[in-house]
């Protein structure tokens, strides 16, 4: 007979080809932890294009980036950090198995996430009033600037759609958890999805921390 | 010096048995396919799919090859020809070269090869092969809507701003193939590190353990760049957003430091399995151990790093500075340390060994041949004087035809005619193995050694046609297609006696070999949980000469 068979008593979370929730718990962690890795490296694209022409129009980014609005940049990244402190709650209700904690400290965090996305709505949509869309429609005040100011916003919103991409997939995943903590599917001894999912979203407030600074204050 | 194994293993004496139940006939029904978690079940799905694409990139070369056979453009007009050969680069480096080896071989045996029952996130495995699938049809799409003119690399910003072809879906199907091979490249790497059976501890790993190991580690970390620079690529062309466009004051070069910061590094993605299946067919049919196992095993790590240092290299003739390209120069010499290091070690692993010439032996010792003369040429196009008198020529195409199709193919070939009685318990026409492992290394030769002088002479690559009055391209042409012929044959001739043996057959028996490894503990086809009884692991890898170790 196989190897884990020889465990009497089965948690219904242990996948066959695993011996033990240990050993599955591990291999879970591990992966998500390398997903993150090729996260870095996708955004690292992006990054290297700021890089390289931010150093090439330096007066033109610099300039662009007053265009944003800092104060709704700042706010978001209060929601954004209060969201990662609500996920980071969860993690531990989930490890100490309060159930009702769990479900507040979930849904807390889809609240938050939902008023990120908002508020980037509203951000994009004072850009294409003001022509700061890359395409034809593109203007800019300093007409020397221009060109920087086109690759700037590109970048702009390369990355802030990107980010927010992950943001609106995180959400998706949030609603199935929420349902799943709502049955009491998660209990002290396997919490594996809420605490590979705080991963997740800590990793996504973290890409904003970055760009935050990069693209609204410098 | 050690004696080796010259007896047949024990298992092999025995009468040939095929299981009643294994993991082909456990289940009934396309659905239980099409679902399968089963490791051994996805990589047949891989195995048809691949092979599928394997086709449709051939047809490609052999255009190619009917197109130059002669001097004028006869046959394709200069637009069709620049979709024939993206076609052909596109399908054979995205769906077939990066793939092949992983997604057939490693999924079938590195969780056997290791003791487990499968990989660890089978789900994620089963998804990747439908991401890979969903890819292709973006690939096809692109290829029956009109094609693509681009070349593989996508180059911008012809690809962004000038191209009037399906430079997103073909972009899009790249990019969504490169998520499955990072999904297999993680999975790869958990099951690795989490999932070995007792005993089986990391200086106890098969090289191609080892091997598919650091090519996975290539594929979470070059993968997701190629990914987002393809993604910038369809953004500058359907949202009109500036990222290459120098139009907009965008940098071209930006674009391929970020490609080939994957597509230098993808090259080992498909060499490095391909070395760890010679490794096993070269201990195998020796009879002895690796020689220098550690040392192997570093330089498959060893590769993989320096391999991600040296992407500048296919940038010698853009704005690169001076400083820049030495330094790109020296570090693509260095690659060549633990690549001479691997076949060093195999040839020494020959020597004295009882050398058994079977089949994937054939194959193993033509991808040891081509591989080093692919792997010196490589040095030329390293060396800045030399990449610039042959830039952009046959001699370039010469040289990464010998390394991918002369390496990668020729160790998949091997690996997949060693495995194959395993794979489906089942033995094919060893005769017929060996007329087309022939074939396979006369016609690659014959093919790709012409374009070494080709391009030595002058020819760039990609021209549909040529001057009439260079009479000895033309020669070099005619035998270079000549041989495309030859070659096709040896490609088409396995199709046939595999699946011949898939379906008649004679049963293999657990270890038609007498090889050495746990994936001959278990039956031929192994059951679903890959082993009756988890297996304890009490003995270093190739265990061939006992008083050895």
């Amino acid at each position: 007979m196989s190897h884990s068979s020889a465990h009497a008593a089965h948690h219904p979370a242990l996948q066959h080809h695993f011996d033990t929730l240990e050993q599955q718990q591990n291999a879970s962690t591990l992966g998500m932890w390398m997903f993150l890795v090729t996260e870095v490296l996708f955004f690292g694209g992006f990054f290297m294009a700021y890089i390289l022409y931010r150093w090439m129009y330096n007066a033109s980014f610099h300039e662009a980036s007053h265009e944003l609005n800092v104060w709704l940049g700042l706010f978001n990244t209060a929601v954004l950090i209060g969201s990662s402190l609500t996920m980071a709650l969860a993690v531990r209700a989930s490890k100490t198995g309060e159930k009702s904690a769990l479900v507040f400290f979930l849904i807390a965090t889809l609240v938050l996430g939902s008023i990120f996305l908002g508020v980037k709505v509203v951000e994009y949509s004072e850009k294409f009033t003001h022509h700061l869309v890359p395409g034809k429609h593109f203007a800019f005040h300093d007409a020397n600037l221009k060109n920087g100011a086109e690759i700037y916003f590109s970048l702009y919103f390369g990355m802030t759609g990107l980010h927010a991409t992950h943001m609106i997939l995180g959400g998706f995943v949030l609603v199935p958890l929420i349902v799943m903590a709502m049955k009491g599917r998660f209990t002290p001894e396997w919490y594996t999805p809420i605490e590979l999912f705080g991963l997740y979203w800590h990793f996504v407030d973290i890409v904003w921390i970055f760009l935050f600074p990069l693209l609204y204050l410098m | 010096m050690h004696d080796v194994r010259t007896e047949p293993a024990p298992s092999a004496s025995q009468a040939p048995t095929t299981p009643e139940v294994h993991y082909i006939n456990a289940t009934h029904g396309a659905m239980s396919w099409f679902f399968t978690k089963d490791h051994k079940r996805i990589a047949l799905l891989y195995l048809y799919a691949v092979s599928a694409f394997f086709l449709v990139g051939g047809i490609f070369a052999m255009l190619i090859r009917l197109e130059l056979a002669t001097p004028r453009g006869d046959l394709l007009t200069a637009e069709t020809y620049n979709k024939v050969f993206t076609a052909h680069g596109v399908v054979m480096v995205f769906f077939f070269l990066i793939p092949v080896v992983p997604t057939i071989l490693g999924n079938f045996l590195v969780p056997i090869m290791i003791g487990a029952k499968d990989l660890a996130f089978p789900r994620l495995n089963l998804a990747s092969w439908y991401v890979y699938m969903a890819g292709g049809l973006f690939g096809v799409a692109a290829l029956v809507s009109g094609g693509v003119d681009t070349g593989w690399t996508f180059y911008t910003p012809y690809s962004t701003a000038a191209s009037n072809t399906h430079v997103v879906l073909t972009g899009l199907g790249a990019f969504i193939a490169g998520f499955s091979s990072i999904f297999t490249g993680i999975n790869f790497i958990v099951t690795i590190h989490t999932m070995r059976a007792p005993g089986m501890t990391w200086d106890r790993l098969p090289l191609f353990i080892w091997s598919h190991y650091a090519a996975s580690l290539i594929m979470i970390l070059g993968t997701p760049v190629v990914a987002v620079t393809l993604l910038m690529v369809v953004l500058e062309r359907t949202l009109g957003l500036g990222f290459f466009n120098p139009a907009l004051g965008g940098d071209p070069v930006l674009y391929q430091h970020l490609f080939w910061f994957y597509s230098h590094p993808a090259v080992y993605i498909m060499v490095l399995p391909a070395m760890g299946v010679i490794s096993e067919l070269v201990s195998a049919f020796s009879r002895k151990p690796v020689f220098g196992y550690k040392m192997v095993a570093i330089a498959s790590l060893g590769i993989a790093l320096v391999g991600f240092l040296v992407w500048g290299h296919h940038m010698f003739t853009t704005s690169q500075s001076v400083l820049a390209a030495m330094v790109f120069s020296i570090l693509s010499f260095l690659v060549a340390i633990p690549s001479a290091i691997k076949v060093f070690n195999w040839t020494a692993t020959l020597y004295r060994g009882s050398v058994e010439l079977a089949s994937p032996m054939l194959y193993a010792l033509g991808f040891i041949g081509l591989f080093t003369i692919g792997g010196l040429t490589g040095l030329f196009l390293a060396a800045i004087g030399l990449d610039i008198h042959v830039h952009d020529t046959y001699f370039v195409v010469a040289h990464f035809h010998y390394v991918m199709v002369g390496g990668t193919v020729t160790a998949y070939l091997g690996g997949l005619h060693f495995w194959w009685p395993k794979m489906t318990g089942k033995l094919y026409s060893e005769g017929w193995a060996k007329v087309a492992a022939v074939l396979v290394f006369v016609g690659f030769n014959l093919t790709f050694f012409p374009q070494f002088v080709l391009g030595y002479l002058g020819m760039p690559r990609r021209y549909h046609a040529y001057p009439v009055e260079e009479l000895s391209w033309q020669v070099l042409n005619i035998l270079s297609s000549a041989g495309a012929s030859i070659l096709g044959i040896g490609f088409l001739l396995p199709a046939f006696y595999l699946t011949y043996s898939a379906l008649k057959g004679q049963p293999a028996g657990p270890n038609p070999w007498g090889a050495y490894g746990l994936e001959w503990e278990t039956t031929s086809p192994p059951p679903t949980a890959n082993f009756e009884v988890t297996p304890i692991v009490t003995k270093p890898a190739y265990y061939y000469a006992p008083e050895e170790h």
